[in-house]
């Protein structure tokens, strides 16, 4: 296909991956390095990978540190915490986005894109912002403690922050959208009629979703679960404003060992560990799926 | 008729304020082909989507063998729907998407098997059982949606538009197909259409639907000659409406200033039709001859016929000739005078 473009093309479909190579794969290459160098007292806080005595060149590279995040449970147990949290946020986001995404795609066409901004609005303030607003609701003179002290429910505040139901809330929140717009992009497109035909071959409301509607809005939950699983698994921002000391998540163990502990060199570790681990699954999970949509096609 | 197969008893239905259906009322036999007829938006397509359960009558109700159905939800209901875009499921295959609805019911494995087999057989779509829904043709679809309907064995099969989706020679095949479809099984059809040469050849009977109102229910014969009323007779095929006029006792054709002698009854009637191919023109000769001549405005031969437009007194009206009956029409061409003839037993009265 490449061969047939002209010289102008070729520029216009290489510019992204220029930007890829540029912005993802050249700070990749980095932190890869900087993951491999020796931890030192200085500025920048390692030694350099290449060195030149009067021995000649010396390589000053190393695998403690992937060795070191490995023996020590403290980093697995943390990475763990990360991917039940992101496994837990995405289920809950499939099962509150789902029936939204199915309504505003299911409603007029009017009112759908009244929805679909509604959906998109909470985006035009910052992300920051957003979280801060729970921390805000959630605390213990917050809105929600003063409600139920004032009905009487409870007598004095409970504490509903700095735990990890909170980060999960604070999480399914944030990542909602991420969620809905992917699967409102596949269930726009799903043929009324197909749920009809169903029913009217005998096919119960529930049978007609779990044998017509999810199997068709699959790509749309695969989308969708990618976009909220793989940025919680590294979110730092949430877990630190919203979480507590119960549980530490993975992205606040590389914050702490970059700018607490200035050990760059096992933080990139942890990094390229945990972006690893992530992406051969995915990458796998992809291309069986891609196989199987194949198939289907 | 004794007890109908299925009645449909007052059967109103509004969205938002338009009425879409205003107090139906049809009985329709088992075992026939009855057709709903009528141009877009005549609340043809709601009665069917109620008949099917999709939809729920705001007033009325349905009967089927004597029991009302009209609250059931579509899953219970004995009959299928056949959609006019097939809605076949995407993701499955052929034979998958013809066991569907047996998968829905309490039979064994054997029996699906026997039943899906006896269908793929019955509706020639041996060899194609693995094939995706993308993968087979328009009318191999159309055939896959009629045998997912009749694979259940309804009582009653609800087609709508069946044909619309299919190109033309396709369709003509596909419609003697379904009449020996039905006729094999026995199974009563109701099709929704709007094209009325097709409700002419499938039906044994059909309605002719105007604004969620039934104006005339009868065999296509019926319809075709005996229409109620004007738009009826526009409606279904070519019709050329004249004026009638009754003065003492003298029943005249007001635009060709003609009289109708051999009537018996002489009521009141204002309009009266004759159909086209009822009404046979030839080249004048001499002048002298008749009363009746008028002026070729249009010639369209088709091969089979040809369509005149003629002109009379400065109303124009059809005319249609075999071409294989008068030769010698071949030779009439643009603003020759004809001569205008009719059997009398052709005109049909009726009151606007």
């Amino acid at each position: 296909m490449i061969k047939n473009l002209k010289k102008q093309n070729v520029w216009f479909v290489f510019t992204p991956y220029l930007w890829l190579v540029l912005f993802f794969f050249v700070p990749l290459a980095l932190i890869f390095k900087i993951s491999i160098s020796v931890s030192e007292w200085g500025m920048p806080p390692y030694r350099d990978l290449f060195s030149f005595s009067e021995n000649g060149l010396k390589i000053n590279s190393t695998l403690g540190n992937y060795l070191f995040i490995f023996s020590d449970p403290f980093y697995i147990r943390s990475y763990l915490n990360s991917l039940s949290l992101a496994f837990t946020s995405t289920v809950l986001c499939l099962l509150i986005g789902y029936p939204i995404a199915f309504y505003v795609a299911k409603s007029k066409p009017s009112i759908r894109n009244i929805l679909l901004i509604m959906l998109i609005i909470p985006f035009w303030s910052s992300f920051l912002l957003r979280v801060y607003a729970w921390k805000v609701l959630l605390q213990g003179s917050g809105i929600i403690n003063s409600i139920l002290i004032h009905i009487g429910l409870i007598s004095e505040p409970i504490s509903m922050l700095h735990n990890h139901y909170a980060v999960i809330l604070g999480v399914v929140y944030t990542y909602l959208p991420f969620m809905i717009l992917p699967l409102y992009g596949y269930l726009v497109k799903f043929d009324l009629n197909l749920i009809d035909a169903s029913n009217d071959l005998g096919a119960k409301p529930l049978n007609t979703f779990v044998k017509v509607i999810l199997p068709l809005s699959l790509p749309g939950i695969v989308a969708g679960s990618m976009l909220v699983f793989i940025p919680v698994v590294g979110e730092y921002i949430i877990p630190e404003m919203l979480g507590g000391s119960d549980k530490l998540y993975f992205g606040k163990i590389i914050w702490d060992e970059f700018f607490v502990n200035r050990d760059w060199p096992i933080a990139s570790a942890l990094a390229m560990s945990g972006i690893v681990i992530l992406v051969f699954p995915i990458i796998i999970f992809q291309l069986m799926y891609a196989k199987y949509n194949f198939k289907n096609e | 008729m004794s007890e109908p197969f299925l009645q449909i008893i007052d059967v109103s239905k509004r969205f938002d304020n338009v009425v879409a259906l205003d107090k139906v009322n049809l009985k329709i036999a088992k075992s026939e082909i009855f057709s709903l007829l009528g141009s877009s938006g005549c609340g043809k397509s709601t009665l069917l989507r109620i008949i099917a359960g999709f939809e729920k009558p705001d007033e009325g109700r349905i009967l089927l063998e004597g029991k009302d159905i009209t609250k059931l939800p579509p899953y219970v209901r004995p009959l299928n729907i056949m959609f006019q875009n097939y809605a076949l499921f995407p993701h499955l295959n052929v034979t998958n998407n013809i066991q569907f609805g047996l998968k829905e019911e309490k039979i064994s494995k054997e029996e699906i098997n026997h039943r899906v087999n006896e269908i793929l057989n019955l509706l020639e779509l041996n060899g194609l059982e693995k094939r995706k829904i993308n993968e087979i043709s328009g009318g191999q679809q159309q055939r896959v949606a009629l045998a997912r309907c009749l694979v259940k064995k309804p009582k009653l099969l609800l087609l709508d538009e069946p044909l619309a989706a299919l190109d033309k020679q396709l369709r003509v095949q596909t419609q003697f197909e379904l009449v020996n479809l039905q006729y094999k099984l026995g199974i009563t059809f109701i099709i929704v259409t709007h094209d009325q040469e097709e409700a002419m050849s499938l039906s044994d009977r059909m309605a002719i639907m105007k604004n969620g109102e039934i104006l005339q229910v009868g065999n296509p014969v019926e319809i075709y000659e005996k229409p109620k009323d004007k738009y009826i007779a526009n409606f279904i095929g070519t019709a050329n409406i004249f004026n009638v006029l009754n003065k003492n006792n003298q029943i005249i054709i007001k635009e060709l200033n003609y009289e109708v002698k051999n009537i018996n009854n002489k009521e009141n009637y204002v309009k009266c039709l004759i159909r086209p191919e009822k009404i046979s023109v030839k080249k004048l000769e001499n002048q002298s001859d008749n009363l009746n001549i008028g002026v070729v405005k249009e010639v369209a031969y088709l091969g089979s016929y040809t369509k005149y437009l003629i002109e009379v007194n400065g109303f124009e009206f059809y005319s249609f000739m075999q071409n294989s009956l008068v030769s010698d029409n071949l030779q009439i061409r643009w603003d020759d005078k004809v001569q205008i003839s009719f059997n009398e037993t052709s005109i049909y009265f009726f009151n606007d």
